[in-house]
């Protein structure tokens, strides 16, 4: 057995109010320089949606992540090692601007610096790139909130497998619905971005396995924007470099939530150690579709096991990291409660972002306003959803609706709990048996209603103690550094030369 | 000035500052720059004539290189080789077709940084420079194949020494003092290219990614251990 420990997070999209605050923070402190414009290491979708960079999941056209090939072997879908040579001078899919959208800001001296006339002054848009005026055609949340659902929503990848009927119900005016979909880098446990720089720039941090681009052995081969299937590598157009979300180590060193954690207005985001079998990384990655989401959790190791325990001590992982790992709200997420999914598990490179499914629109009733259940199936409305349960099995279960459905069902079953706990207006016996098909205690509903809603800070975050005080010893004025690439840089940021 | 200072300056004192500066420059630059070693791929603001630019002018440019760099290595091999005309004749044509490659892909790779507002917007001065050296030096390099062919017998019987007797830090100039104006032009420009390598994007082929093809898959750093 080899033990590491991983950061890892848990998004609660039942929580998530779209209000991209977690986005804005993260651009003001990380990507608020030349080059980095167009970058957003967080963004919030709308789902449906075509995302950011458009329609990002379809993997058709992307060739992110992995695949299994024919003789059974993990292989790199857009390059390999073979064939990294070849295609060097050219990635043949390597997304372009493009697909993100061309950054661009507003003459805002004109409204000032104009000269009298008949009209007023008016500030228009111009590229961040060339400085020339442009027509803006696209940006990172075009379609916000459904926002020309027909145009942009409708090319969701996940809305493959639906029925027309399915497809019509979630466009439909009447009844159209959609949840959030913020997203980072998911800091996986076997990143393609890493596997495929032929320069080795990136890398996973062994003691936290964040992962991150060395700014000085990139050399701008573009591997791993085509590789990641998440599209959370970016290329920096000015300085030649890849960059992407570095979960604010620096913030975690010093004890601080990342940047878009902390400031999360719906209180979303969980953070906390898991502790793996890195010896099953390979074995786990090449399971089938349907078999992806319990192998991934079947290398979440119990912290609180006494072997474990040993035996991550032998692998040398510090007591502290150990004692935190046991109060890591993630590892109640995903692994005692079953409710919190990887994202796209199918691309094989095991994801450590797991997201609650939403519930809430979900459970909106479909006619008037009274939620309608049978006595033979109480979760009745889990199965025939708004957002019917195959779109978000095909984001967060690999198409399969099994791992999804439970979680659902738990997450109802507390609501229903609670009801009866609180307000009393439903059947305790109801409650209780919707408590017991949905595999959950009382005490088990409890702990997730407290989780989910009394969450203190230092409920959502227990951040393992880095030990890195001596690496991060800031000399430098953070202010003088703003809009520059980092710290450690003497020069500032240029290109080239 | 005379004749032979003149031949002394160009071919003789030329190439050995532009080599002092090339070896100076590039270790100096890795050691203290390392985040400037970087390709500078422009293909994320423009994704189409890239291809029908890059590709061509890399394989066309890196071919003849190769087959410069043989000449230079192994002339009596190529002499041999040279021996049937027939194998005279496929390497000669060969040669030019990559020469008119490289040609095409280089006029392709200007044509694209001229029309491309976005691509121009991160062209500086040293890729401009660095553009029109090499634009010259493949279009003198293509001439020299039509006007002065079976390049490869007179190189590997008369430069070959020449670029031999530098290297060994003997340098006798009297061999390329006798070329043709065409073949004098190209060799001084060719060392002018090695001294304003290290000052250009150019270094990028020096950081060619060969460990990738035996590390291991994935790589993860330790700060404590291991």
């Amino acid at each position: 057995m080899n033990i590491r420990s991983q950061v890892s997070m848990v998004f609660h999209l039942d929580k998530c109010i779209g209000c991209h605050t977690c986005s804005i923070a993260c651009k003001n402190v990380w990507t608020d320089r030349k080059g980095a414009e167009y970058m957003w290491w967080n963004n919030v979708e709308t789902k449906p949606g075509a995302g950011y960079p458009t329609t990002w999941e379809d993997q058709d056209k992307y060739k992110g992540g992995w695949e299994v090939n024919g003789d059974g072997k993990l292989r790199i879908k857009s390059t390999g090692k073979l064939r990294v040579v070849p295609n060097i001078f050219h990635n043949p899919h390597m997304p372009s601007m493009d697909d993100y959208y061309e950054p661009w800001t507003y003459e805002y001296e004109k409204l000032f610096d104009a000269p009298e006339g008949a009209d007023q002054p008016i500030a228009e848009p111009i590229s961040m790139v060339t400085g020339k005026k442009m027509s803006v055609e696209a940006g990172p949340n075009w379609d916000d909130d459904l926002g020309g659902s027909p145009i942009y929503a409708a090319n969701d990848p996940n809305l493959n497998g639906l029925t027309e009927e399915q497809k019509l119900q979630l466009m439909s005016v009447e009844r159209l619905v959609f949840f959030y979909l913020p997203r980072i880098c998911n800091h996986c446990l076997n990143p393609v971005c890493v596997a495929s720089c032929p320069s080795g720039a990136l890398y996973k941090r062994g003691e936290d396995g964040i992962v991150l681009i060395d700014q000085n052995r990139c050399r701008a081969w573009r591997s791993c924007v085509a590789a990641c299937p998440y599209k959370k590598t970016y290329f920096n157009w000015f300085t030649g470099k890849s960059e992407k979300c570095i979960l604010c180590f620096p913030r975690l060193e010093t004890g601080q939530a990342p940047a878009c954690f902390h400031s999360c207005v719906g209180r979303i985001r969980y953070l906390g150690v898991l502790l793996y079998d890195a010896e099953r990384l390979e074995e786990v990655a090449k399971m089938p579709d349907d078999e992806l989401v319990e192998a991934q959790r079947s290398m979440i190791l119990d912290p609180h096991d006494p072997k474990i325990i040993h035996e991550a001590r032998r692998c040398g992982i510090s007591d502290d990291v150990i004692e935190s790992a046991q109060r890591s709200p993630v590892y109640k997420f995903v692994m005692e409660w079953k409710i919190a999914l990887p994202p796209h598990i199918e691309y094989r490179t095991l994801p450590m972002l797991f997201y609650v499914p939403p519930l809430s629109p979900v459970q909106a009733s479909q006619n008037g306003d009274v939620v309608t259940h049978t006595s033979e199936n109480l979760f009745h409305d889990i199965d025939n959803s708004r957002v019917p349960l195959k779109f978000l099995a095909n984001l967060l279960g690999a198409g399969h609706e099994g791992p999804v459905r439970y979680a659902l069902a738990k997450q109802k079953a507390v609501r229903w709990h609670r009801r009866a706990e609180t307000v009393g207006d439903v059947d305790r016996e109801l409650a209780d048996r919707m408590l017991r098909e949905a595999d959950c205690s009382r005490e088990e509903a409890d702990a997730i209603y407290r989780l989910t809603s009394l969450c203190t800070f230092e409920d959502r975050f227990v951040i393992p103690p880095m030990a890195r005080e001596q690496a991060i010893e800031m000399m430098k004025d953070p202010l003088q550094e703003k809009a520059e690439t980092g710290f450690g840089f003497v020069g500032g940021m240029r290109k080239g030369l | 000035m005379t004749q032979h200072t003149f031949d002394q300056f160009l071919f003789v004192g030329l190439p050995y500052v532009c080599l002092v500066i090339f070896f100076l420059m590039t270790i100096y630059r890795y050691r203290t720059q390392s985040f400037s070693y970087s390709s500078l791929s422009s293909q994320f603001l423009e994704n189409k004539q890239h291809f029908w630019a890059v590709v061509p002018f890399h394989y066309g440019v890196l071919i003849v290189t190769a087959g410069h760099l043989l000449a230079f290595l192994v002339p009596r091999s190529i002499l041999i080789w040279n021996t049937h005309p027939l194998r005279m004749f496929i390497l000669e044509v060969s040669a030019l077709a990559f020469g008119f490659l490289t040609l095409l892909g280089m006029i392709g790779l200007i044509v694209r940084r001229l029309g491309n507002p976005k691509v121009r917007a991160v062209t500086v001065l040293s890729d401009w420079v660095l553009f029109a050296l090499l634009l010259i030096q493949v279009v003198l390099g293509v001439s020299i194949a039509v006007f002065h062919p079976w390049g490869a017998g007179w190189f590997s019987a008369s430069l070959a020494p020449y670029l031999w007797s530098v290297f060994l830090l003997r340098p006798d100039p009297t061999y390329v003092a006798a070329m043709p104006w065409l073949v004098k032009l190209h060799v001084i420009l060719a060392f002018v290219i090695v001294g304003y390598f290290p000052f250009t994007r150019l270094v990028h082929v020096l950081v060619i990614p060969n460990p990738y093809l035996w590390r291991k898959t994935q790589v993860v750093r330790w700060y404590s251990r291991r």
